[in-house]
């Protein structure tokens, strides 16, 4: 084992120990719905699978041990060419316990993610924003429109396959040319 | 006092060239960082009042546009609506390095330039370009409408 692995282990062993309730609790109600943990450098971070996401946060949100009651932010990414999927994650904080929980969503091209607006209101903007940049779609938001592009944009423009300098037209002649 | 020290002889063209530009009222209209430095150069330090430069909150009121900032695609069909507004005859100033060629933004979002959606009189290279460099600006377009021909213009329109 290497210098770093064994901190890295140490870590894991102090949060573990400090706040053991952030991963049994929530392993022992939705051990199904789990599909890694990962502990890394004190952060905590549970990949849960797409249909229950919405369960989860509603049960991190208003059960008495936990008391999510801040959505920190919410980010859509794209993770590929290195994955296939585009991960949506989301920073919870309590604020009775500061405790703080990072939660990721792993959806493949075309999949939907249940929206959390209705567990926290902040959400949607915050969802829209990840439609707006990654072409993310959330089931279950009250008005599913891009944020901050014009609403005729074509494209998802922080996606990978997005070209940086943007596609050519009347008001960037320098852009990449449109495959057609 | 004689007849000497009373009648001026000029040409028309000279007259209205120091009427347009002795009275220049920019639009008060900001996009972005740049727009700070165009508050300033309003502001009692600097005061372009002293030049008739009287910063105008509508379009209709205004003779030149100070395209302050980083102009994005979502704003230039404003930018351009706003420039229509405006009554003839009227200029366009391009501040900053946005303004001129995109700056720092060669991105999916931004306008490669201004002169791309409004015809741009003056450019304004800085980062943001300080009161002094927009100054100098509103000199060079003063200077720039001292050498125009409204006379000679007018029969090309008509």
């Amino acid at each position: 084992m290497e210098v770093n692995e064994i901190e890295i282990e140490k870590d894991k062993d102090k949060v573990l120990s400090e706040h053991p309730v952030l991963v049994q609790k929530i392993k022992s109600r939705f051990g199904k719905s789990i599909v890694e943990t990962v502990i890394f450098r004190g952060e905590i971070t549970h990949v849960i699978e797409t249909r229950d996401i919405a369960d989860v946060c509603s049960f991190l949100k208003y059960d008495q041990d936990f008391q999510f009651n801040f959505l920190s932010d919410l980010i859509g990414t794209d993770c590929r060419p290195l994955n296939s999927f585009f991960e949506v994650v989301y920073q919870l904080y309590s604020i009775p316990y500061k405790y703080r929980i990072r939660l990721k969503v792993r959806v493949k091209e075309g999949e939907h993610v249940p929206s959390v607006t209705s567990v926290w209101q902040c959400a949607n903007f915050a969802e829209r924003e990840a439609f707006d940049m990654v072409g993310v779609v959330f089931d279950g938001h009250p008005d599913l429109k891009r944020i901050y592009m014009p609403p005729d944009w074509e494209g998802y423009p922080l996606r990978k396959d997005y070209p940086l300098v943007g596609y050519k037209d009347e008001y960037n002649p320098c852009g990449v040319e449109k495959k057609q | 006092m004689g007849i000497n020290e009373n009648v001026l002889f000029t040409t028309l063209d000279n007259v209205v060239n120091w009427g347009r530009r002795s009275a220049l009222w920019p639009m008060t209209f900001g996009l972005a960082c740049c727009a700070i430095e165009m508050i300033a150069a309003g502001c009692s330090r600097y005061d372009t009042d002293r030049f008739g430069i009287v910063f105008r909150p509508t379009p209709r009121q205004s003779d030149v546009m100070i395209v302050a900032g980083t102009m994005t695609k979502k704003m230039a069909p404003a930018v351009k609506r706003l420039y229509d507004q405006m009554p003839d005859p009227k200029w366009v100033i391009a501040m900053g390095g946005c303004a001129s060629a995109g700056g720092p933004f060669n991105t999916y979002s931004v306008v490669q330039g201004s002169d791309l959606v409004v015809p741009v009189d003056i450019y304004i290279p800085g980062c943001p370009p300080r009161p002094e460099a927009l100054l100098y600006g509103f000199l060079q377009l003063q200077e720039k409408i001292r050498r125009e021909m409204p006379s000679v213009l007018a029969k090309f329109k008509s």
